[in-house]
């Protein structure tokens, strides 16, 4: 497993195209980001901080009658909510209302809960159309791909390869200029939008005390898909719920700043029911969708909850020296960088990619940018504690830390081993790094540290050998 | 005499490069202090309790815990080992009353090197000399868990000769990590890279850090690549003169 992820990686890390979008992609969300939550622009911004999590630690401790205020909310306005468990129950409702309202086609703005249940594929299983209309969400299923960051889904392909695509799939000259490109998908989608029946969106909020779902959204399409359709379906997380209406304004000061560096985003869509008598658009019929997907098992975990509070801002993922370099798809699910690595496992079991936890330097350079601050690297050590405490890791890792930590509480012992691998290093004089570590030596760890970076060479003495020979060279002196 | 001070020298100190070490006492020494190590001291545990071990990290503590306990300060020239103490035993001994106690005790005694200088001794001028440019990588945990940014730079202003030219990713992580090293070698190797290309054009001839491991990554991939620019932890550029 660990060579052949080595391999996946050495891949992508050899791709300098690849690298040097992500790279630059990212490092200009980092800027931007850093240019509007300073303190000379935003002063209360670590209180805005504390004010979120607090909310949404409030918000999970009574999860459920918020949820219940929430549907009787909807309700009230004339729309219904939908409970399910898993991706299963989300597909069958839509089969069915399909069904009912005789549709056929879908126009979806962007929504992670959707990519994590994998709907685009469970609905076309049954002969529906869904079409993604986010620009970047377009590009990434015209190219048969997956998201590669949660807010950025097409961070990995520059113009040209979009140019390339847009050309192969639409049958259309190359075009490289983004802004034609966007008229291009423009053109497209807007048929789509006009003869779509259901338009299927995500929530960023659900607003208990008004039952409204809350949108935010830069391209318009967001709009589009839930009003022009006859049916609006919103699908969200349990997790998304806050309590009022006046609780947004924190949250959404920091969402847009921390995700693309925006003191607010174009749009913000306040959704709460379909159309009311005398009014002009909005759908006929309005569901929200409310997931679980495993999020009530998380919850009921104390020390995992916090990371139900996530927005899905992408900034941990941004400031990730690791997701920086290996980007979003050679993560095993939709949710990539520091936040995929714990929710991942901990929506989807920890058996499956046990490595996931360990694939982090623990810099916590996410933590420091978390607008909810969620404390990623916590969560990492707990997940890793936890996988090694099955078993996952392997029988002679546990060995070789049993073995580890006897000799690390007996110094004497510590200190002959420590002589021995002195001198079977037999380092250089010169005190030159070394290449290799020489045959008996080189393996395990040292070996894997050797394919990258050359090995320190060992000193003649160690420290308190050096120390004791000090201390005797001046209890000599004094003596004299 | 201004005290007596004991030198947790971690183990990578005590085994690699145990010219820090020296330094360190050399430095602690020249402002007065009488320096002490404790010869019972081995390791924090902190490659076990990163790696999710924590039963053997916990041993490993255990035995630190005693080797330390009648210190009155403790001098670790390791932001990360002197974080695990103060910041991750807690956890560590969460179900264990007697540890626990046992590490609030000792917690607030345990200082890294540069805090300890500016903090306790209350000096930036420790009269060292370093003819040369340097540039300065910050540990992370040194920088986000002990809040160690501006303090080794006022140490470095006061060196006489010393100049300080910042890099532009100087809070970027070298990608060391611990075992993590070793178990995504290619990764970890290539948050080296971007690190000594960092480093390397900001033309200085050595990179002075407050933590032995990440310089002995960001030092293996400067050997690897060839660039004869130096890796210094802050003691060895204060005890020079």
């Amino acid at each position: 497993m660990a060579e052949e992820l080595d391999g996946r990686f050495r891949s992508t890390l050899s791709d300098e195209k690849l690298q040097a979008a992500v790279y630059s992609g990212t490092g200009l969300l980092m800027q931007k980001r850093q240019a509007v939550v300073n303190h000379d622009v935003l002063p209360e911004y670590q209180e805005l901080r504390d004010q979120a999590r607090a909310l949404k630690e409030h918000a999970l401790e009574n999860l459920e009658a918020y949820l219940e205020q929430f549907e009787s909310q909807v309700t009230a306005h004339g729309g219904k909510v939908i409970w399910c468990r898993d991706g299963d129950e989300v597909a069958e409702f839509f089969v069915r209302l399909a069904r009912e309202k005789n549709a056929r086609l879908l126009v979806k703005s962007k929504s992670m809960t959707t990519e994590e249940i994998g709907f685009n594929e469970r609905l076309e299983r049954h002969g529906l159309e869904v079409v993604e209309t986010d620009l970047g969400e377009y590009i990434v299923q015209l190219a048969k791909s997956r998201p590669f960051h949660i807010v950025v889904p097409a961070m990995n392909m520059t113009r040209y390869d979009i140019a390339d695509l847009f050309s192969r799939s639409l049958g259309i000259a190359s075009e490289t200029v983004p802004e034609n490109q966007t008229q291009i998908a423009r053109t497209v989608l807007r048929e789509k939008f006009l003869t779509a029946d259901i338009g299927v969106s995500g929530a960023n909020f659900l607003v208990a005390d008004s039952g409204a779902v809350v949108l935010v959204t830069n391209e318009g399409n967001g709009r589009m898909a839930t009003t022009l359709p006859k049916v609006h379906v919103a699908i969200a997380g349990i997790e998304k719920i806050i309590p009022r209406a006046q609780d947004l304004p924190v949250f959404l000061k920091l969402l847009g700043r921390s995700a693309t560096g925006q003191p607010l985003t174009v749009y913000t869509s306040f959704l709460s029911g379909p159309r009311r008598p005398g009014e002009v658009d909005g759908p006929e019929d309005f569901y929200v969708v409310l997931l679980d997907n495993g999020r009530t098992r998380v919850l009921a975990d104390p020390g995992k909850r916090e990371s139900l509070f996530c927005l899905r801002c992408g900034a941990c993922l941004n400031h990730c020296p690791v997701y920086r370099k290996i980007g979003g798809h050679n993560y095993p699910w939709v949710y990539s960088g520091p936040i995929g690595s714990v929710i991942g496992p901990l929506y989807r079991g920890l058996d499956r990619d046990p490595w996931l936890p360990f694939a982090s330097s623990l810099c916590g350079a996410c933590a420091e940018v978390c607008p909810v601050k969620i404390d990623l690297p916590r969560l990492l050590l707990d997940l890793r504690s936890e996988i090694t405490e099955r078993r996952g890791r392997g029988w002679q890792e546990r060995m070789g830390f049993r073995i580890w930590a006897w000799v690390m509480g007996r110094p004497r012992i510590y200190e002959i081993l420590g002589r021995m691998a002195t001198l079977l290093m037999r380092s250089p004089a010169s005190g030159r790094w070394l290449r290799r570590a020489p045959a008996p030596l080189n393996v395990g760890p040292a070996r894997a540290w050797a394919s990258e970076r050359d090995l320190p060479p060992l000193p003649r003495q160690s420290f308190r050998e050096l120390w004791r020979a000090r201390a005797a060279g001046r209890r000599d002196h004094a003596a004299r | 005499m201004a005290g007596r001070v004991s030198l947790f020298v971690t183990c990578i100190v005590d085994q690699l490069f145990p010219d820090i070490g020296l330094a360190a006492v050399d430095v602690l020494e020249r402002l007065g202090y009488e320096v002490d190590f404790p010869q019972e001291q081995v390791c924090c545990g902190q490659p076990a309790f990163n790696t999710g071990y924590r039963r053997e990290a916990g041993e490993v503590a255990t035995h630190c815990l005693r080797a330390l306990r009648n210190a009155e300060y403790v001098v670790v020239p390791s932001g990360s080992c002197a974080a695990m103490i103060t910041h991750h035993f807690g956890e560590l001994f969460a179900s264990d009353p007697e540890r626990l106690a046992e590490t609030r005790r000792l917690a607030p005694r345990v200082w890294e090197f540069s805090k300890f200088l500016l903090e306790v001794a209350g000096v930036e001028d420790v009269g060292a000399r370093y003819d040369g440019v340097v540039t300065f990588h910050d540990s992370c945990h040194g920088l986000r868990a002990l809040q160690i940014k501006e303090g080794p730079r006022r140490l470095l202003a006061c060196v006489k000769g010393l100049t300080l030219r910042e890099m532009d990713a100087a809070e970027e992580c070298c990608g060391f990590g611990g075992t993590f090293s070793v178990k995504f070698p290619a990764v970890s190797g290539a948050m080296a890279r971007t690190k000594i290309a960092s480093i390397q054009r900001t033309g200085a001839g050595a990179v002075v850090g407050v933590d032995a491991s990440c310089l002995m990554q960001i030092g293996g991939a400067l050997s690897r690549a060839g660039l004869a620019i130096r890796t210094l932890h802050l003691a060895q550029v204060l005890a020079s003169h």
